[in-house]
């Protein structure tokens, strides 16, 4: 979540859904809400009960759309210019929150004469390199800073997004100059009301589709909403991060409640709406390939040094809260290694293994395809449909010489090789298909203990409710028992290529006749230890660099402070915020950077919006969460000279996990493409780009365009429509949990497009009738739901019809039908490598499309054929 | 024990059918078939043997309060789940032949599967379309009420379900109160057209099931004036005597002509 981390330091929902509650206003985009988080969207429900506008901005009119006071259309992938819209209506009519803006962010830093802006450079930021397609980002530091030494932000790795949540590499960027009147014209805040000077509300119209009046009452709304007295929240999902722009969507969020005042505040904040259980879980302790758990990089062959030193030089900041990056990485080494590691082997720094390239989904499944990887465990995922260009992804499977499906059911990535599309289309023979299936049966969460962590950071304890049946088992039984067994080989062959695996602590006790690992010891691991007594910490303050204590994953440090305490498992809320209910990530802070809840001077901005503030005769942060901040610095704190870490932070430093412990509405480093958010198209879009007409899409972004996986022109007359693909509450994801059973199935039951009632005019189409839809990589087959819901908006003078596509569907389950991920192209956005799967286009027509082999004459056809 | 109700409020129902689904586990009625119908975001089309909760979508050209909605022409989009009236006067209970249909303790009308001889005279009786035979076991059924967890203490699985609390359950004089308020609620916000649907008037009595609506009763489905149709019971028995007297002369008096 790099959007959010090189804002504001961490990668996580800055706020807690109960906390809609207390916004005055909530502006839900790039998401739908009431349809993919319904329990969450209960408060927005009795937010709006109590007077909150709710406003929703989305291409469809959803049923978050029905329950918004306000609702606006948007064309697919506009979303920078029409946020862009907003940060102009701010700067323009002076409705900045300006002691705030002054105080808490870097408005007032000054920027190199180096830089140029993309208004300046026709669409690319200084440092772009034509060439190699990336960015050298010097030139994005602060003046002063750029100069010093080591301090130049590298972007050279093609795959650091996510790393220490998005903060890039280690930068001194404290002692800086600064314009606190805001007027030098070179400071951030000139910059940028200089970069969105153009995005006026007449341009929103025009190339958003969202009439002025509309934008004008949301922009009014929002605004107004925002202040010492009153906040605004801004929620979004899988609708802004899908797009070949993604986290600079929610970094242009970010600006604009920066510049409202509305982070760290009761009621505002940004909510990313993660959409499974333990998404943010996966992220913390990752299933991600370029960190470590805690959003601790990954160290790269040739980029990152081959020594512990060096790579925590590079890492580690001489100021904020990353100045203890060492204890971090040190302590999940020794929990990963034990007594194997030591300060001569630097902990077992090079047992960890090297990033070589782009091992993202999106990058293996392509090595895949060209027979590079051999194989491939599949546990909790369903790429056969559920994958961007899943033809690609099934003949991709089809290359592998062994394949481990672990799952509820025999779903379509382990049947693949005998009732895909491909196999139907004479594609995929059975009989050719070398790959080796094992399909395994897993135990469903009721099945065993364990822990969610949820959209809100909170970690959530669930105890098992009955054995799995049969042969099911978790899949922590797996991984332990698989390890357990790759260890025992590994013991025969000592080679240096299994040191790592030999030395790897693997030691939790097994329970119950399943021989079931425990999950509260691997908790425990996590919340970190000492290591001489295996006493348990109480939080990552008490970890440290010298090999004494180890730690699973330090950002989930306190969750576990005493053998009988698991914080996790605490079931008794005390307030609106859930104090007494589960962990929050860090510290059980529930609002993060709640430092910002409090003047400059420590008292709260507002009776209203208080939420923590300076006790002065206690001398700490006291209020109604656990503050986010060193509890005794006082708000005039004042860094002495050469300090180092959080010390070097003054007491009224809010965001202390950035080197300068401000919000960053420019960000100097972390992110690939760019330090300010800047309108590109789509990488398929039916219309150029308003801004610049010679940079029609993100310059960074990774197209990997190859026969199997090619692009329409922007525009292109043989693709005139644009689309999007989305889930519906009745089913979850690719629909393996929900096509199976018959009280989901039957509520859902067909693959539909929804079009609106021009479009299926203009293409003579029927309510309830099929259609054909195509892209350049795939077709398939709708039915049409012809909806008032759905608009087609006027953009430059064009009408642009949107339809959309959910992709629960697939060739197995009591409901089967084609898959919409069979139309989507595999892309890379720079920074976390996500696909395009929000705005690309599409044809449609009438009727059924051809079946069987004749599916592929009919698209190759109209490909080559026009 | 007190006579219980739900109150089922739209203007909060988010649509996501957990009413549904809830009933179903809970009840363990099986699937009501796999057709796709077109009609918005609804696949289950009405209330039935195996459906006895049911999200209507109603797509409407009409404004929704003070909701900026439409781009050109208003717009809204209200979801509403349906449910057995339970009513006070019950037209499936009253045309039971068998006593299979009874009235509980908490108000509520009760079908018993072990003694329903699936005759169907309850289907054609009841003024809501909402009773009906399951082909498979070829006996009536509908909504329990969650009969089996209000005995238990626990509130029926579709109004526990419901994260917006759409549906609301409780002492059905309470919820009549609620119901009021709420319409007075939503008036006061510009929704003129709100109010209660609970036919107290005609011979149905009142609901033990009642809805607060934007509009008219036809546009649910609802029967603006629905009636029990045992209150013809009289009038047709007085006609057929009629007719079978007037017969009767008629008869005679061949014999004497």
């Amino acid at each position: 979540m790099p959007g959010l981390g090189t804002s504001f330091g961490r990668g996580g929902a800055t706020t807690a859904p109960s906390d809609l509650l207390n916004s005055d206003a909530i502006l839900i985009m790039g998401s739908n809400m009431a349809e993919n988080h319904p329990v969450g969207f209960q408060w927005v429900v009795e937010a709006r009960e109590r007077g909150t506008q709710v406003i929703h901005v989305d291409p469809r009119f959803s049923r978050t759309s029905a329950m918004a006071n306000i609702w606006a259309p948007l064309r697919s992938g506009s979303d920078i210019l029409f946020l862009g819209g907003l940060i102009h209506y701010v700067l323009e009519n002076g409705k900045d929150f300006r002691e705030y803006v002054i105080h808490y962010t870097n408005a007032s830093f000054i920027l190199p004469e180096d830089f140029k802006d993309t208004e300046d450079l026709g669409g690319v930021f200084s440092g772009w390199d034509a060439k190699n397609k990336k960015y050298d980002a010097s030139s994005w530091l602060y003046e002063g800073c750029a100069e010093g030494g080591k301090a130049v932000a590298r972007h050279n790795a093609p795959h650091s997004g996510h790393c220490k949540y998005g903060a890039g590499t280690a930068a001194d960027l404290i002692d800086c100059k600064r314009d606190l009147t805001l007027d030098h014209p070179r400071c951030v805040y000139q910059v940028l009301k200089r970069h969105f000077a153009r995005y006026t509300p007449e341009l929103v119209e025009r190339f958003c589709g969202v009439s002025q009046e509309r934008f004008l009452k949301i922009a009014d709304t929002f605004c107004s909403a925002s202040g010492p007295e009153k906040t605004g929240a801004i929620c979004y999902a899988l609708g802004w991060t899908q797009q070949s722009k993604g986290p600079q969507i929610i970094r242009a969020a970010a600006i604009l409640q920066l510049l409202l005042g509305n982070m760290g505040r009761p009621g505002g904040g940004i909510l990313a709406l993660r959409g499974h259980a333990s998404i943010q879980g996966s992220t913390d302790i990752p299933t991600l390939y370029d960190i470590l758990p805690g959003y601790l990089p990954m160290p790269n062959l040739g980029l990152d040094s081959q020594s512990l030193a060096d790579y925590v030089a590079k890492h580690r900041d001489k100021t904020g809260w990353w100045w203890n990056f060492d204890k971090y990485i040190v302590s999940l080494l020794k929990a990963y290694y034990g007594e194997a590691g030591s300060r001569e082997n630097e902990w077992g720094f090079n047992w960890l293994p090297r990033v070589i390239g782009d091992h993202s989904h999106q990058g293996y499944f392509l090595e895949m395809l060209d027979g590079k990887i051999e194989g491939l465990f599949v546990m909790g995922q369903n790429p056969a449909v559920a994958g961007p260009n899943s033809r690609v992804e099934r003949k991709a499977l089809a290359k592998l010489k062994w394949l481990v499906v672990r799952d509820l059911v025999e779903l379509e990535t382990a049947s693949f090789w005998q009732d895909s599309p491909e196999v139907e289309r004479g594609e995929l023979k059975p009989e050719e298909i070398g790959t080796e299936v094992f399909l395994l049966p897993a135990a469903g969460h009721a099945e065993k203990d364990g822990c969610f962590t949820n959209t809100q950071r909170l970690l959530q304890w669930h105890q098992k409710a009955v054995d799995p049946p049969g042969d099911a088992r978790s899949e922590t039984w797996f991984m332990y028992h698989l390890g357990r067994r790759l260890k025992e080989k590994a013991k025969q062959d000592p080679r240096p290529r299994n040191a790592g695996l030999n030395a790897l602590t693997w030691d939790y006790s097994l329970e119950g006749k399943l021989q079931e690992p425990s999950v509260e010891e691997i908790l425990q691991e996590i919340n970190g230890y000492t290591v001489a007594d295996r006493r348990l910490v109480s939080g990552f303050g008490e970890l440290k660099a010298d090999g004494s204590t180890a730690c699973g994953c330090w950002i989930y440090s306190g969750v576990f402070p005493r053998p009988d305490e698991n914080r996790a498992n605490q079931r008794c809320s005390r307030d609106l915020l859930g104090h007494g209910w589960g962990f929050a990530w860090p510290a059980d802070r529930r609002i993060l950077y709640n430092r910002a809840s409090a003047r400059p001077d420590g008292r709260p901005w507002s009776e209203r919006k208080k939420l923590v503030w300076w006790d002065e005769n206690k001398k700490e942060w006291t209020g109604l969460d656990v503050p986010d901040f060193t509890r005794t610095k006082a708000p005039d704190y004042q860094p002495p000279n050469n300090a180092c870490g959080d010390d070097a932070l003054a007491g009224d430093k809010p965001f202390i996990l950035h080197p300068d412990g401000t919000g960053w509405i420019w960000a100097p480093k972390g992110l690939a493409d760019g330090p300010l958010p800047t309108h590109y198209e789509s990488l398929e879009s039916p219309v150029c780009n308003p801004l610049y007409p010679g940079q029609q899409s993100n310059p960074a972004a990774l197209k990997e365009e190859r026969s199997e996986n090619q692009y329409a022109s922007s525009p292109d007359e043989r693709f005139p429509y644009v689309m999007s693909t989305y889930r519906l509450t009745e089913h979850h994801t690719s629909g393996a949990m929900s096509r199976m059973l018959p009280h989901l199935a039957e509520l859902q039951p067909e693959f539909f497009c929804e079009i609106s009632p021009e479009l299926a005019a203009e293409r003579g189409v029927e309510n309830g009738g099929w259609v054909t839809i195509m892209t350049p990589r795939g077709i398939v087959e709708a039915r049409a739901l012809v909806t008032p819901r759905m608009w087609p908006l006027l953009i430059n003078g064009k009408m642009v019809h949107q339809i959309g596509v959910p992709y629960h569907w697939g060739y197995r389950g009591l409901v089967k039908g084609d898959s919409a991920n069979d139309l989507v192209a595999i892309s890379e956005e720079p920074n976390v490598r996500i696909m395009e799967a929000k705005g690309i286009l599409c044809n449609l027509s009438p009727g059924r499309r051809a079946q069987g082999k004749a599916a592929l004459d009919e698209l190759n056809f109209f490909l080559g054929g026009s | 024990m007190p006579i219980s109700a739900f109150l089922t409020d739209p203007s909060v129902c988010i649509g996501c059918k957990a009413c549904e689904v809830a009933c179903k586990e809970w009840n363990q009625i099986p699937d009501d078939g796999f057709e796709w119908y077109g009609q918005s975001y609804d696949n289950t089309h009405a209330l039935g043997a195996s459906t006895w909760r049911h999200v209507l979508f109603l797509e409407q050209k009409q404004p929704m309060g003070s909701q900026l909605a439409g781009t050109d022409e208003p717009f809204r989009w209200q979801f509403l789940s349906d449910v057995c009236k339970h009513c006070a006067n019950a037209g499936c209970l009253e045309a039971c032949p068998t006593g299979a249909i009874v009235r509980t303790e908490i108000g509520s009308v009760y079908v018993q599967p072990d003694v329903c001889n699936g005759c169907g005279y309850c289907i054609v009786s009841c003024p809501f379309g909402v009773i009906d035979r399951r082909s498979t076991e070829g006996l009536a059924f509908k909504c329990t009420f969650c009969y089996d967890r209000q005995a238990a203490g626990l509130m029926p699985a579709c109004a526990k379900a419901c994260p917006t609390q759409s549906i609301q359950f409780g002492e059905i004089n309470d919820l009549r109160q609620r119901a009021k308020t709420r319409v007075e609620q939503l008036q006061q916000r510009g929704y003129e057209d709100a109010q209660v649907y609970d036919p107290q008037q005609t011979s149905v009595g009142g609901i033990h099931a009642f809805f607060v609506i934007l509009g008219k009763p036809e546009e649910y489905n609802f029967p603006p004036a629905p009636q029990v149709p045992t209150i013809h019971l009289k009038t047709a028995w007085t006609y057929a005597l009629a007719s079978a007297a007037a017969l009767l002369l008629v008869v005679c008096g061949a014999f004497f002509l």
